[in-house]
């Protein structure tokens, strides 16, 4: 097998490259023995096969990161037989400085130049057999998103492999600039600036003080809204789907025992059914636009207008970055701050990482926030109003975030914030087919087939504990019961402390444990419509402090078990995992002690 | 004629040359690494809200950095003579 390298600047549409030429023959995973993500791919070419190896993207081959150091060892090993270093071409100038240094390691180099359908709309135009010839490698260019160039890319890979070429002498970095500047000068010729100035207008609108605070809530609102807005009629849909598809295989199992019955219906079926019901369709509309937010160059512009609050925490402005990760998945916000290079400021980022509420959270909050703020009505001022209070609890998550971020970096880890480059590519026109089966594929289902995963399991084992009887009452009951006295000093009560327990392996299951918890059936009611769960949580002594301090806690608690698992990874310590856990636990109760008795002081609720 | 600043100066808009990178020793790699070297022209393009951080154009990329970063990069305003052959865009 012919083994090639794709190495090149973060930013440069390498993994949309990589995706494009192998499709669906990928492997993925960490280097060996460090936290750097590997992928690995392969196709056919004229009866030969061929193996793309992703490398870390980096500004340099200087070994001062994990990822830098990956790099450059693979290309120095010789394991590849050649190696593409990817360029953006709308900044060529500064890509050329990494080609450089990779032709100071082999001479089996092909450049290829990307983004040219980017690039030409800024104006931009490259002589691609000028550069190659400057260059002393062949050059090809290929536009990312419409895949044009793929066939001469691949074409070029094959001529690659065959040659043999000698490295060129070492070059000290200033002289790399300055020659990187020169090529550039003579290859580059940028045309009218209009479209540059159009650019940087977008950027003063979203950035400037008077508008990039506003502008960063109104779009984030709006994000939420439309999940908010859209997602209760798909969602009866689909609960009356599946109420239908329950009926049919009750019948079906109508021979079966009771207790088989009421695992597999009960507890199993109706679980997982809830779960879907209610996740589905804020996932497949909230993953979509937010994507959409990220493949048009947004999310640094976000983490540029909150720099500052991060620099104030003494920690680094890409921890925002991972915190728009994390709004998706935990998990997923955790293993992306490796994009942090400081140990310091990535271990804060980590532990802090479950501040922010993951999409499971969405559900339960977005029925407390209807059933007991909105009041249970409908239509476009009550989705309104309903969006708003879901994004105040958001910058809720992104204010405990800063102030955890604050006494950690006060406390155990201690220091200075390190310095801090972030590159703002150029905004892209977004690639809205790509994103949608993207975030459909990568997101939606995988964090919807996680979440099934453990509802099914979980669904039978809530059944059997509400259903197995010790004495008088269920083993639910009496754990519950037991848990009671101490969850109603943080104004909770034995079953909604007992659900969060329940729900550790996904948080999407919180919401329906507690509804088991309180029903004597000891199974999942439908419940399609929400005045029926207001009126049956209020029959449980529910009040709007009970309805706060659940959302409190909901944001602040302990992070799911796939999100410890990762932390325990990444971290390599059971003791930060531990205080990844003790950490929004104890923010959680510390607030809803503090509204509970401010409440039962002043005789509210 | 020229005056000295240091990059944390340059207004919004404006444009001046590197003299002198010398904001720690992770800085400055990371700065080479990003292309902004002696002769380098940086133009300040944005200011965040709380005006720390800015970003700059280096090399046609867009770079955000901190002001206790900016201050360790001292520019003038007018270009030094460029080496044989490099071209100051």
């Amino acid at each position: 097998m012919i083994r090639v390298a794709l190495a090149g600047n973060p930013n440069v549409g390498k993994s949309t490259l990589f995706n494009a030429l192998t499709g669906l023959r990928q492997h993925t995973g960490n280097w060996a023995g460090k936290t750097v993500a590997t992928a690995r791919g392969e196709y056919t070419l004229e009866g030969r096969e061929y193996q793309l190896v992703d490398l870390p993207g980096t500004y340099s081959l200087a070994a001062h990161s994990q990822e830098e150091a990956v790099a450059r060892d693979y290309i120095q090993s010789g394991q590849a037989d050649g190696v593409v270093v990817v360029c953006d071409a709308t900044c060529l100038e500064r890509n050329l400085i990494l080609v450089l240094q990779v032709l100071e390691l082999t001479g089996n180099v092909l450049v290829c130049v990307n983004l040219l359908d980017e690039a030409a709309r800024l104006g931009v135009e490259v002589d691609l057999p000028a550069l190659s010839q400057r260059l002393g490698v062949p050059v090809v260019g290929t536009a990312g998103a419409r895949q044009d160039g793929l066939e001469e890319l691949k074409a070029a890979i094959a001529r690659l492999v065959a040659a043999d070429a000698p490295a060129a002498p070492r070059r000290e970095p200033q002289e790399r600039v300055t020659l990187a500047e020169r090529y550039a000068a003579q290859v580059v010729r940028s045309r009218e600036a209009g479209r540059l100035r159009r650019q940087q207008r977008l950027d003063r609108l979203l950035t400037s003080k008077s508008t990039g605070i506003p502008l960063m809530l109104l779009l984030f609102g709006l994000v939420v809204w439309l999940t908010v807005a859209g997602a209760n009629g798909p969602s009866a849909l689909l609960t009356a789907l599946f109420a239908r598809v329950g009926t049919a295989l009750e019948g079906w199992l109508a021979p079966a025992p009771a207790w088989l019955r009421g695992v597999l219906l009960d507890g199993v079926y109706r679980v997982t059914a809830w779960v879907v019901a209610v996740m589905l369709p804020p996932m497949a509309i909230f993953f979509p636009l937010f994507t959409l937010l990220e493949d048009l160059g947004y999310l640094p512009r976000v983490a540029f207008v909150m720099d500052h609050a991060f620099q104030k925490c003494r920690t680094c402005g890409k921890q925002c970055l991972t915190m728009c990760m994390s709004l998706g998945c935990n998990a997923c916000g955790v293993t992306g701050c490796r994009i942090i290079d400081s140990p310091r400021e990535r271990l804060i980022a980590i532990l802090t990482s479950s501040l922010v509420p993951c999409n499971g959270k969405f559900p339960t909050l977005i029925a407390l926030i209807a059933i007991f703020f909105v009041g249970g009505r409908t239509g476009l001022l009550a989705s309104l109003e309903g969006a708003a209070l879901l994004l105040g609890t958001l910058v809720l998550g992104v204010a405990g975030t800063l102030a955890c971020s604050r006494l950690l970096s006060a406390t155990v880890l201690k220091g200075m914030p390190s310095s801090f480059a972030l590159e703002l590519p150029p905004f892209r026109k977004p690639r809205v087919g790509e994103v949608i089966v993207r975030s459909v594929l990568d997101r939606t289902l995988f964090v919807l087939g996680r979440a099934v995963a453990v509802a099914a399991p979980a669904g039978a084992a809530i059944w059997l504990m509400a259903n197995v009887t010790v004495g008088e009452a269920s083993l639910l009951a009496h754990c519950t019961g037991a848990l009671d006295p101490f969850a109603r000093l943080f104004g909770l009560d034995g079953a909604i402390l007992m659900a969060f327990l329940l729900g550790w392996p996904a948080n999407e299951i919180v919401l329906p444990v507690m509804l088991m918890a309180y029903l004597a059936s000891g199974s999942l009611v439908e419940f399609g419509d929400l005045a029926a769960l207001g009126q049956l949580l209020v029959q449980q002594g529910w009040t709007w402090v009970t309805a706060v301090c659940t959302m409190l806690f909901s944001l602040f608690h302990w992070p799911c078990s796939t999100t410890c698992l990762t932390i325990y990874k990444e971290t390599g310590s059971v003791g930060w995992t531990a205080l990844a856990v003790a950490l929004p636990t104890a923010l959680g109760l510390g607030l809803c002690l503090t509204v509970a008795t401010a409440a039962r002081l002043l005789g509210l609720g | 004629m020229y005056e000295a600043l240091c990059l944390s100066a340059l207004r919004e808009g404006e444009s001046a040359y590197v003299t002198e990178v010398n904001a720690g020793p992770a800085m400055d790699r990371r700065l080479t690494d990003l292309g902004l070297v002696r002769g380098t022209r940086v133009t300040c393009v944005l200011r965040s809200p709380a005006g720390d951080p800015c970003a700059y154009l280096i090399r046609g990329a867009l770079i955000a950095l901190r002001r206790a970063d900016a201050d360790g990069v001292a520019l003038e305003r007018q270009a030094q003579p460029v080496p044989a052959g490099a071209v100051a865009t």
